[in-house]
């Protein structure tokens, strides 16, 4: 099983208007992608459709091999398992305390004692660099950057396979967002995590994804950068291309070159 | 592929523990109960200790953890700890487990008496603040009021309109048939005690009284509290949330004047007016059950009830209607402004508003029912 997740001919409609049509793709195990597209380009509903929260219309998902079905309880079972999601606010339980909020999946998908779980969760935090006296404290407690960890946090409570994440660093400061990117990767690496996000932030993408699919003409464009940049696509070359990525471009350069600089 | 677990051996003095198969979070079970038989036997081992991790095919973070405590528990107990084994690509993994700090314990929650004590006197404390912005934003309404009747520019007359049907013509048939039917219980209720004096005619004298200076006005009130009393609360309170208020406030818009002003002057003119109408409805409630269980025919209804009410009786009730109007927009309003970011506040203080604004009005009810018998009208 090479591919993670495979979309083969996604179609989803809004009434009449069509979303998507014909759509496919597919995640390499221990890679990261980003997914962009603009405004209204559906890039949520494909997240929500390949997680099974949305029945598509026309076509097929699997993820690691589970035909994802939302009537199908026993697929959606094992891909609960194996999926960890980062929503973009959070979406932390608010009733419960960030460990309590850890423990849920622990507690609905394994029969491990509350210690053990208690324990795990600890281990958790200190994964996404949470200070531990976060851990009894309220999500409407912590600032955003503290949610969005303790959140991350929850995702890898059960040490998913894949990790979705929708739009990470929507909302921190250049500061937290890097560290936040660097968390990623850091946790990417050492727990050989696929990954698949929803980005707009053009640092992230340049800095951490393998491979970016575009969401143009209802369908998706998968590629790197430099292969994105030859299809000449009108849209893609100014997502690119713009003052913005052109900035964080020659940035991007200017670091690189220094760190050549250390090396001599 | 071997079944997770852990093996031991005993060769010599030194004790061996084979470790085996996934360890992951599917395994996480079966592998605790493992894990803490062999924590549990830490502190009888003597002797050196190998562990052989060469079996393990699969390692998550979750597994490694439970590894990291075997081995922090032999070493606790001074046991030296040969350690190999352990596939390369999971070195890394184990390693970062390992140097993760522990969570410390959750504070611990003081039980009993004293936990009710402390309670009762946060609950205190809370209510005597609460009591005291109350006050204040009575004041603040009420001054906003006075500058409206000297200004009547002030008043958002759309806003008003608005929420004149909203609280006044959509609640009219809710109004109608909760207060047909007390009419109808009260006649019941009274016909059947009455009719053992032989007193039946007076039942007309119980329902048109209780209807008019009591019931009409309490169910009709107790309705706009629970139906646009907690309707304010939900609205303004998701403005707050959404920012709206500190936006009205950053134009120099008052969220007062803006918000809380035009409900309480719509409140203040649909509650008389729905009195009245409840007033009638619980009337001709009455008279069907005069009608049909008492026997009595119509006209001679119509002569009892002008024999036993008067002006005053109608008077009492609806005079009170623009107060309690005035009193629900006001709680509604005022649980709406008190919500904080969160939306999960907004529930809690609409709750809030429906009960406060429902006790406020029956105490004050009692006020004027006391005041009344006083002054003798």
């Amino acid at each position: 099983m090479k591919h993670v997740i495979e979309v083969r001919g996604l179609e989803t409609r809004f009434g009449n208007h069509v979303i998507h049509d014909r759509l496919n793709l597919t995640a390499r195990r221990g890679e990261i992608m980003g997914i962009v597209g603009g405004s209204g380009t559906g890039k949520s509903v494909l997240l929500w459709t390949i997680l099974g929260l949305r029945k598509p219309d026309a076509g097929k998902v699997s993820i690691l091999g589970f035909d994802i079905d939302p009537d199908d309880p026993a697929a959606a079972e094992a891909v609960q398992a194996h999926t960890g999601m980062l929503f973009q606010d959070g979406a932390l339980f608010s009733s419960l305390t960030v460990m309590q909020n850890i423990m849920v999946p622990l507690q609905r998908h394994t029969r491990i004692s509350k210690g053990l779980s208690e324990n795990i969760a600890g281990l958790k935090l200190s994964m996404v660099g949470l200070d531990p006296s976060a851990a009894h404290k309220l999500p409407s407690e912590l600032s955003g950057g503290m949610r969005k960890r303790a959140s991350l946090a929850r995702a890898l409570a059960l040490d998913p396979e894949i990790l979705f994440l929708d739009e990470p660093t929507a909302g921190l400061d250049p500061i937290g967002a890097a560290e936040f990117d660097h968390l990623i990767l850091d946790l990417q690496r050492s727990l050989g995590l696929t990954v698949v996000m929803i980005t707009h932030d053009l640092d992230s993408l340049f800095a951490i994804t393998d491979r970016i699919s575009v969401l143009i003409h209802k369908g998706l464009v998968t590629g790197t950068i430099p292969e994105l940049l030859a299809l000449e696509d009108p849209w893609i070359k100014q997502y690119f291309s713009g003052p913005r990525a052109r900035a964080v471009e020659t940035a991007k350069m200017h670091t690189e070159s220094d760190d050549l600089k250390q090396l001599d | 592929m071997s079944s997770s677990g852990i093996r031991r051996e005993h060769v010599g003095t030194q004790t061996v523990f084979r470790l085996s198969g996934d360890w992951t979070t599917s395994a996480l079970a079966v592998l605790e109960i493992e894990a803490g038989e062999v924590i549990d036997s830490a502190a009888s081992t003597t002797g050196p200790l190998t562990v052989d991790a060469a079996g393990i095919d699969a390692l998550d973070s979750n597994g490694a953890w439970l590894l990291s405590q075997i081995v922090h528990a032999f070493q606790q107990q001074g046991t030296s700890v040969d350690w190999h084994g352990l596939k390369e690509h999971h070195q890394p993994l184990f390693e970062h487990i390992r140097r993760s700090q522990p969570v410390p314990q959750s504070p611990r929650q003081v039980m009993g008496i004293l936990r009710v004590i402390e309670h009762c006197g946060e609950s205190v404390q809370l209510w005597m603040r609460h009591s005291l912005t109350f006050v204040s934003f009575l004041g603040l309404t009420l001054i906003t009021l006075l500058k409206a009747v000297l200004q009547p520019r002030r008043v958002r007359f759309t806003s008003l309109i608005h929420h004149l049907e909203r609280t006044g013509i959509d609640s009219l048939p809710i109004v109608a048939m909760l207060s047909f039917l007390i009419g109808v219980v009260l006649a019941f209720m009274g016909g059947e005690q009455l009719k053992r004096l032989g007193a039946e005619t007076f039942t007309v004298n119980l329902v048109a009284v209780a209807v008019l200076r009591e019931m009409g006005i309490l169910i009709t009130a107790i309705i706009i509290a629970g139906r646009s009393g907690s309707a304010f609360t939900a609205q303004i309170g998701t403005m707050k949330v959404n920012q709206e208020i500190d936006a009205m406030n950053t134009i120099g818009l008052d969220p007062v004047e803006v918000l809380a002003l035009p409900r309480v002057l719509a409140l203040m003119i649909s509650l008389p007016i729905l009195t009245f109408f409840a007033d009638l409805m619980g009337l001709f409630g009455g008279a069907v059950i005069a009608v049909t269980v008492l026997d009595m025919n119509i006209p001679q209804f119509v002569r009892q009830l002008s024999e036993a009410v008067e002006l005053n009786h109608f008077i009492v009730g609806i005079a009170k209607a623009p107060l309690f109007g005035f009193i629900i927009a006001l709680v509604g309003c005022y649980e709406g402004l008190r919500v904080s970011a969160s939306a999960e506040s907004v529930g809690r203080q609409t709750t809030r508003s429906v009960v406060e604004s429902i006790a406020l009005v029956i105490a004050l009810d009692t006020v004027f029912v006391v005041f009344f018998s006083i002054i003798g009208v």
